[in-house]
C-alpha cells in the first residue's frame, strides 16, 4: 500500500507541474489543481497531455508556456486518445530500447465540455482498449473558456450563455450528467472524485489513481470564478460547499462496482444546497427578483436522490462480500 | 545491396508488406473499404509476433490520427490507413499533426467521399487533406504503392522535413487488384541497409529534457509560425527527389515527382495523377500508332506541387488536359487549378480540366481519346472554349 501524506506540509514543496505566470483568471482553482496532481507524484515523471480548454489556452500562450512537465495539446476532444498514442509510443520505445526504461505517468486532462460532451468517445475507447493513463476531469460545468456555455455537466437551472434564464426558460433544464457512473461502468481498477478543498483526499486519490497499472480516472469540481459568478476569494468555499452540500460527494469507485463514500459523513448534519446555490450568481434568479422556490425543490431533490443512490450502492459494496 | 523478389499481391498487401518491413512503433487505425484489408494485414503481422509494434485498435479514425500524433509526439515511428469517410472524420487532427511538424506516415486508398455514399475510386478524400500540410504522393501501381510507403518514412522522417505524409493509392483499381509486386530483401533489416535509419526526432516529449508542444499562437506570431510551416513543405521536395534517388539507385526502380511520357513532340498532352496513368499510356501508344503526337505527364508528387517539374513538362505542348479525379464545387479540379497557376505568367500551352473517374466511374482507352480529340480541337481553334469539361456522363 503507498504512503499518503497525512498533512499539506507533506507535500512536495516545489512546483512539479504548472508554474507562476500563468493567465488563468486570479483566484481560479484549475490552477491549484494542476498544481495538487503535480504535488500528488512527486517521484513520478509525469507527461502531460492536455485537451483544448481554460487550463490549456491560458497556460500556453505562445512563445510562453507554464509548464514543468512535457506537455502537448492537441485538439478539444482528443486527450484521451492522444495520451493512448503517447503511451503505446513511450512504452515501444522503451521495449526497443530507444528511451531508457523510467516509470513515466501519463496524464491526460480535459474540461467538462472536453470529457461529458465531446470527448467521451475518446475516453470510453481509451479506457476500454487499458491504456495505462490517469484521466482529470476538472469540471467547471461549463464551456468557460470560450465564455460559458453550457455542457452535459452544468448543473439543472443554471444560467449560462447558452442557457440563460429567461422568462420562459429559467436556465438549463437538463440534470448533471453521471459522468463517474458512466466511468466506472467500464470496470476499470479505479476512478473517483475529488476537490481541491479536500486536498489530502485529492492528492490521495490522484496517487492512487496514478498507482493503477491501467487507466484510472479522476473527476475534479472546479467551481469557476467568471463563469458562476462569485469573487475572487471564493472558489475553494465553495468547492467545499459542493461536497458538503452533497452536490458533488466525494467517492471512489473500484473496479466498477466497488462505490466508497468518502466525503461529506452521512451522519453530519445535511448542509441544504441552498447554502451552495446562493454563493453563485449564475443561480441568482432562484432567488431574485423574487424566490423560485419550486426549482430550489427540484434541485434539492435531485441532490437527495442521487445522494440516497450513491448510499445504497455504498452499503451494497460494502455488504456485497470479497474485495 | 538488397536482394529482391517479386509476388502477386493485392495493392494493399503490397502497402502493408511495405509498412511492415518499415518497422513501426504504433499504428493505430480504423478499418474502412478499400483500405481495410492493409490494417487487418497489419495486425496479422503484429499477433503473429512478425512485426515488434503497438497496434492501438482505437474506437474512430479521429482517435487514430490523435493516437498517431500522440505516438509520433513522443518519438515512435508511426502508421496508419485510411478512405474517404474516415479521412473526413479524422480531417481535424490530420491539420494539426502537420502543423505540429509530427512525421507519421498515412495510406488513403482513395474512395469518393459521401455523399451519395460510395466505395469505389476517386480522389475527392485525399484532396480533403490538400491544404492540410502533409505530403501527398499518388501511385500509379502496386509497385509505386510498395515503394512510396517506404519511401515515405524516410522522407516523413528526414530531420530537414519533419512532415506526415499521405501515400494514395487508387481504390479498388489498386487496393484490390494483383499485380507482380518486387518485395525487398534487405540483409539488415532494422534500417533497409541504411536507407531507413532509426527515427531520431527534431523534438520529442522528453521528462529529461521537458518542452511545451501545441501551444496557442495569437496573431503576433501565427503567420510567423504558418510561414515556417509552409517553407519546411516547400523545401521538402529536394529532399523527396533525394530520396526517390537514393531508392532507385538501390533497387533500380525511380518514381519521378512528375514523368513526361512522349512529351518531345507532344502536341496535345493530359496530366494524370494515380492509376489512370497506366490507361494513359496505353491511350498514348495506341494514339501515336496512329499518327498522332500526344504525350502524358504523370504528377507523383501533389504536395509540395512541383510547380518546376511540372512547367518543365509542359512548356513545350500545344494544349494540356489536366485530369482531376476530384473536383471543388463551384470551381475546377484541384490538380488543374494549380498546373494552371504553375504556367501563369509564362508562354506555354492551352490549359484546361477534365474531370473524369468520379465514383468509380470507369477511365478507360476511350476517355482518352475524347480528352485528346477535344484537345486537338482547342488547339486548332486556338483557345479553349469550355476550360472544364466533365468526361463520360450519361447523355452527354
Ligand atoms: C472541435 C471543437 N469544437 C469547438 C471548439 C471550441 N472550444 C474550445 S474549448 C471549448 C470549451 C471548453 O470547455 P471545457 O472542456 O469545459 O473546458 P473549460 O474551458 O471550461 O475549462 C470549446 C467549445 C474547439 N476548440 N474544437
Ligand atoms: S474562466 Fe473560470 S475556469 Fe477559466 S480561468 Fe477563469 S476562473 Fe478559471
Ligand atoms: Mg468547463
Amino acid at each position: 500500500m503507498a504512503d499518503y501524506p497525512t498533512k499539506l506540509a507533506d507535500l512536495p514543496k516545489e512546483e512539479r507541474s504548472v508554474s507562476s505566470g500563468h493567465r488563468l483568471c486570479t483566484g481560479c482553482a484549475a490552477g491549484t489543481i494542476a498544481r495538487l496532481v503535480g504535488k500528488a507524484v512527486p517521484d513520478k515523471p509525469l507527461m502531460w497531455v492536455n485537451a483544448t480548454c481554460c487550463m490549456e489556452v491560458a497556460t500556453t500562450i505562445y512563445p510562453f508556456a507554464a509548464w514543468h512537465v512535457p506537455w502537448i495539446h492537441c485538439a478539444f476532444e482528443n486527450a484521451a486518445a492522444t495520451a493512448s498514442g503517447v503511451r503505446s509510443g513511450l512504452d515501444m520505445l522503451m521495449k526497443k530500447g530507444r528511451i531508457p526504461q523510467r516509470d513515466i505517468e501519463v496524464i491526460a486532462i480535459g474540461g467538462d465540455g472536453g470529457t461529458y460532451d465531446i470527448g467521451i468517445q475518446a475516453i470510453s475507447g481509451a479506457i476500454e482498449r487499458g491504456h495505462d493513463f490517469v484521466y482529470i476531469c476538472y469540471d467547471n460545468e461549463a464551456y468557460m473558456n470560450t465564455g460559458i456555455q453550457r455542457s452535459g455537466a452544468t448543473m439543472h437551472a443554471a444560467w449560462t450563455t447558452t442557457s440563460p434564464a429567461g422568462e420562459a426558460i429559467p436556465g438549463k433544464q437538463e440534470f448533471k450528467k453521471p459522468l463517474l457512473r458512466i466511468v466506472a461502468a467500464h470496470g476499470l481498477e479505479y476512478c473517483a472524485t475529488a476537490s481541491c478543498s479536500y486536498p489530502l483526499d485529492f492528492v490521495r486519490k490522484v496517487k492512487r489513481a496514478v498507482d493503477v497499472k491501467g487507466p484510472a480516472f479522476v473527476h475534479i469540481i472546479q467551481p469557476c470564478l467568471r463563469g458562476w459568478r462569485f469573487g475572487t476569494e471564493m472558489s475553494f468555499q465553495v468547492a467545499r460547499l459542493a461536497v458538503e452540500s452533497r452536490f458533488f460527494p466525494l467517492y471512489e469507485v473500484y473496479w466498477g462496482h466497488k462505490f466508497v463514500l468518502n466525503y461529506p459523513n452521512p451522519i453530519l448534519t445535511k448542509v441544504d444546497v441552498e447554502d451552495y446555490l446562493k454563493l453563485q450568481g449564475r443561480l441568482r434568479h432562484l432567488f431574485k427578483p423574487e424566490r423560485k422556490q419550486e426549482i430550489l425543490d427540484v434541485i434539492q431533490a435531485h441532490v437527495d436522490k442521487e445522494w440516497d443512490k450513491l448510499l445504497e450502492l455504498a452499503e451494497f459494496s460494502e455488504r456485497s462480500a470479497t474485495y | 545491396m538488397a536482394k529482391a523478389k517479386v509476388l502477386g499481391m493485392m495493392g494493399d498487401f503490397a502497402v502493408a508488406e511495405a509498412a511492415k518491413l518499415c518497422n513501426p512503433d504504433v499504428i493505430a487505425a480504423y478499418p474502412i473499404t478499400p483500405q481495410t484489408i492493409i490494417v487487418e494485414r497489419l495486425a496479422e503481422f503484429v499477433a503473429d509476433g512478425e512485426l515488434d509494434c503497438d497496434y492501438i485498435c482505437v474506437e474512430s479514425e479521429h482517435s487514430a490520427m490523435s493516437a498517431c500524433f500522440g505516438a509520433s509526439a513522443a518519438g515512435a515511428r508511426v502508421y496508419t490507413a485510411t478512405a474517404s469517410q474516415g479521412l473526413a472524420l479524422m480531417i481535424e487532427i490530420v491539420y494539426i499533426t502537420a502543423s505540429a511538424r509530427f512525421p507519421v506516415v498515412m495510406t488513403i486508398a482513395n474512395r469518393a467521399l459521401s455523399g451519395p455514399i460510395n466505395i469505389h475510386c476517386d480522389h475527392s478524400d485525399a484532396m480533403l487533406a490538400r491544404d492540410s500540410g502533409w505530403i501527398q504522393l499518388f501511385a500509379e501501381d502496386c509497385q509505386e504503392a510498395y515503394d512510396s510507403t517506404i519511401q515515405a518514412f524516410r522522407i516523413a522522417e528526414d530531420k530537414q522535413v519533419s512532415l506526415p505524409v499521405i501515400n494514395c493509392l487508387d481504390g479498388f483499381v489498386l487496393s484490390h487488384s494483383i499485380e507482380p509486386v518486387e518485395i525487398l530483401e534487405p540483409t539488415e533489416e532494422e534500417t533497409l541497409d541504411g536507407f531507413l535509419p532509426i527515427r531520431d526526432p527534431l523534438y520529442k516529449l522528453d521528462v529529461d529534457a521537458p518542452i511545451a508542444q501545441g501551444l496557442l499562437a495569437l496573431p503576433e506570431f501565427y503567420m510567423e509560425i504558418k510561414r515556417g510551416q509552409q517553407e519546411a513543405h516547400l523545401r521538402s521536395l529536394d529532399v523527396i527527389k533525394e530520396v526517390i534517388q537514393d531508392f532507385g539507385d538501390r533497387w533500380g526502380r525511380y518514381w519521378p515527382v512528375v514523368e513526361p511520357y512522349q512529351m518531345d513532340d507532344a502536341e496535345v498532352a493530359v496530366v494524370t495523377i494515380g492509376s489512370s496513368t497506366g490507361t494513359g499510356r496505353a491511350a498514348v501508344d495506341e494514339l501515336r500508332a496512329e499518327g498522332k503526337k500526344v504525350g502524358l505527364v504523370k504528377l507523383r508528387c501533389f504536395r509540395p506541387f512541383p510547380v518546376k517539374d511540372i512547367q518543365a513538362a509542359l512548356k513545350n505542348a500545344g494544349a494540356v488536359g489536366v485530369c482531376d479525379r476530384a473536383v471543388s464545387f463551384g470551381s475546377t479540379g484541384p490538380a488543374y487549378a494549380d498546373t494552371a497557376g504553375a504556367m501563369v505568367g509564362r508562354s506555354g500551352p492551352l490549359i484546361k480540366n477534365f474531370i473524369i473517374g468520379l465514383g468509380g466511374k470507369d477511365i478507360t482507352i476511350d476517355t482518352f481519346r475524347a480528352m485528346y480529340d477535344n484537345l486537338y480541337a482547342d488547339l486548332a481553334k486556338g483557345e479553349v472554349e469550355e476550360p472544364v469539361e466533365w468526361i463520360g456522363i450519361r447523355g452527354e
